[in-house]
């Protein structure tokens, strides 16, 4: 059904269809509206669900922890500072080989305090062993919501899910979405059937400890795991247009790219901008695309290998940066070069940090840069009057 | 299912003596099989489930340090949602650092939401897992690592956290101490915990040889004089009032601090030594301990 709808209460809606048992939240801005729309959906009795309003972010995260464990599927949402005080449990989550997914609103991280959009927090928990999706519009959040719990509860994964969304700009950006059905949703998602639970007619013992003899194969085995979410993400997807009809997922998606000399990659809604600075260059009659990662962990190396082999000059563009080294998308980009016979120019632009606005100017920017030499990390509409403060926000 | 399934079986790496071993498994065998435990990190973890190795007969995870109040929430939830929560006891249980220092946040939170949940604290009244530091609920003068006695030290300079009150502020149900000297008051009161629904906490004191420097074979012999001398107090609330406290003949508290290497520093200090009886004479009037 065709709705008009803001990007959190997407979420919310698609959650609903996907009957998690038990939600559990703390409340960030700007993740309100997600956690917001799930706990009127309990109180109308929409979805039937236990909903606990936690005391923190790491409670929140922990709370969903036990109840995965107990084998009931969960759901939580986040953002900035609540990750990262829920950090030490996502590591945990993923440990601990729990299927949990989560919706991230992505924001700047303090100091200074900051509540617009960028993707730093999420960068903070990148090597936590969650497969991490990136979502460009409203459409998207539906979809890889439904995806990922197919994904995460696959016995074959059992990691958890987290769905990265631009704060302000997904979360409180309406747009016109196909929100599917219940029966659709119930046959594309089995209830979940969890592989281990806390059960006293079965007791295990779950989170032990491992000592060297024994924890390097416990990553190993999540590692060999990511490898084969690279594989089992395209019969996602696949599956996911059987059911619904539509095409959505994957691991990346091409745009325009068939005879392009000048390619930017990236993720999350600044995609919608380059895909439209895009179509005006080409016009222009320049020879441009867009690449846009949709699945950022795993990383899915072949399919970029494959996808940008030809192209001669690749711009990443990352809303984060690894203080001290470059953006953080860079680094994963240009490390997929290494021993290629064929390697293009790769330069790297770092934009919209703490929400300062990015414009399809911004991303002609980019472009223009892009035919000069190359750049490994320049940050893109900088106000150079207030570099002049040495210590700027502190 | 077995009458005689082991719930908490031998063979651990626990050290000679240690109190919470023996707490532990007189916890989880009166709250019985129908039970899921959740642990925060600590000793207790650590000796029982070492991979490929466990010594629970009953559900176990453990976490992190500070959040197994949260995570049995999120069990007890479940549990909920399922429709199966009758019948079924959860236990998130921690040391007194996991309790009344990292994880009283959590705790406070789950006890605030009113969880069918009992907590349970293991107060050996320092950090001994990483070596005796000094947590929340180690005792005035006490010798540890982080508080060490010195040429201008008695050790720690602070009184026990009253993690008992706190939890009693919440207007939880049930709030009871216990020591592993008294075994059969342990079950008694866990048995109790679990008949009652919504959050519990009992906390049982319990020697630890190697922080306290005493020998593993004197465990009970120490707890014992803990009670007898009114410095831990053993009582019982139900919902708000004291319900029952474990009547003594006081004895001074030189027969208690005497037993552990952790105070030998004080024994020659008078003054410490009166302030220490102070406290012990504080408990005995508050819960009106004398016999």
């Amino acid at each position: 059904m065709k709705k008009f709808i803001e990007g959190s209460y997407a979420i919310a809606e698609a959650v609903k269809l996907c009957k998690p048992g038990v939600i559990s939240a703390y409340p960030i801005t700007p993740q309100t509206h997600i956690v917001e729309g799930l706990a009127q959906l309990v109180a109308d009795g929409e979805l039937k669900a236990e909903f606990v309003n936690v005391e923190s972010e790491h409670s929140a995260a922990s709370t969903v922890l036990g109840a995965v464990a107990t084998g009931v599927r969960a759901f939580t949402a986040s953002s900035s500072q609540g990750l990262l005080l829920m950090a030490e449990v996502i590591f945990n989550i993923a440990g601990m080989r729990l299927p949990l997914v989560l919706a991230c609103a992505n924001r700047a991280v303090s100091a200074p305090i900051n509540i617009w959009n960028d993707q730093q927090d999420v960068m903070a928990v990148r090597d936590s062993g969650w497969i991490l999706f990136f979502a460009e519009n409203n459409q998207d959040l539906i979809d890889l919501h439904l995806q990922g719990y197919r994904i995460a509860e696959d016995h074959d994964v059992m990691l958890p899910v987290m769905v990265n969304l631009d704060g302000y700009i997904l979360t409180h950006g309406l747009e016109v979405v196909d929100m599917p059905s219940q029966e659709l949703v119930d046959k594309f998602l089995p209830p979940y059937q969890p592989l281990y639970k806390l059960d006293p007619a079965d007791p295990i013992t779950l989170g032990c400890l491992a000592a060297p003899e024994h924890y390097m194969e416990t990553r190993i085995a999540i590692q060999k795991t990511h490898e084969s979410v690279l594989e089992l993400i395209p019969k996602v997807c696949a599956e996911f247009k059987k059911v619904f009809g539509r095409e959505s997922g994957g691991l990346i998606e091409a745009y325009r790219l068939e005879d392009a000399n000048q390619v930017i990659v990236s993720m999350g809604s600044v995609v919608g901008t380059i895909k439209e600075t895009v179509d005006d260059l080409r016009k222009e009659g320049k020879k441009v695309g867009a690449l846009k990662l949709i699945a950022y962990r795993p990383f899915p190396k072949e399919a970029l290998l494959n996808a940008l082999k030809n192209i001669p000059e690749i711009a990443v563009v990352d809303k984060s940066i690894s203080l001290g080294s470059n953006g953080v998308l860079y680094t994963d980009l240009t490390s997929i070069f290494l021993g290629q016979k064929k390697v293009p120019k790769i330069s790297g632009f770092v934009i919209g940090l703490g929400g300062r606005d990015i414009t399809k100017d911004s991303i002609r920017q980019v472009f223009d840069k892009l035919s000069g030499k190359q750049i490994n990390c320049e940050f893109i509409d900088v106000k150079q009057e207030l570099l002049e403060d040495k210590y700027g926000g502190r | 299912m077995a009458e005689d399934r082991i719930l908490f079986d031998s063979g651990h790496t626990a050290c000679g003596g240690c109190g919470q071993a023996i707490a532990a498994r007189l916890v989880i065998e009166a709250a019985g099989e129908n039970t899921i435990v959740a642990n925060n990190t600590g000793c207790l973890e650590v000796f029982t489930t070492k991979y490929p190795e466990t010594a629970w007969g009953v559900p176990f995870i453990h976490s992190l340090f500070e959040n197994s109040a949260a995570v049995a929430s999120g069990i007890e939830s479940a549990l909920k949602f399922l429709g199966k929560k009758e019948g079924i006891n959860v236990i998130c249980q921690a040391g007194d650092g996991g309790t009344a220092d990292i994880g009283l946040q959590a705790l406070s939170g789950m006890w605030e939401r009113g969880h069918d949940i009992l907590s349970v604290c293991y107060d050996n009244e320092a950090y001994m897992n990483t070596g005796i530091q000094r947590s929340g609920l180690t005792p005035f003068d006490t010798n540890t690592t982080t508080s060490p006695s010195g040429k201008q030290s008695f050790g720690n300079p602070k009184l026990k956290k009253p993690v008992p009150e706190i939890a009693r502020a919440h207007g939880i149900p049930y709030v009871a101490t216990a020591s592993v000297a008294f075994s059969r008051d342990i079950e008694k009161k866990v048995k109790k915990a679990t008949s009652i629904k919504g959050p519990k906490y009992i906390q049982i004191h319990v020697p630890c040889p190697l922080g306290w420097r005493h020998a593993g074979a004197e465990t009970i012999t120490v707890a014992r004089a803990a009670v007898e001398t009114g410095l831990y107090p053993i009582f019982e609330y139900e919902n708000g009032e004291l319900v029952s406290v474990q009547k003594i003949k006081p004895k001074p508290v030189e027969e208690y601090l005497k037993l552990q290497g952790r105070f030998k520093h004080v024994l020659n200090a008078p003054e410490q030594i009166k302030r220490i009886q102070e406290i012990a004479n504080n408990n005995i009037k508050k819960y009106g301990l004398q016999l």
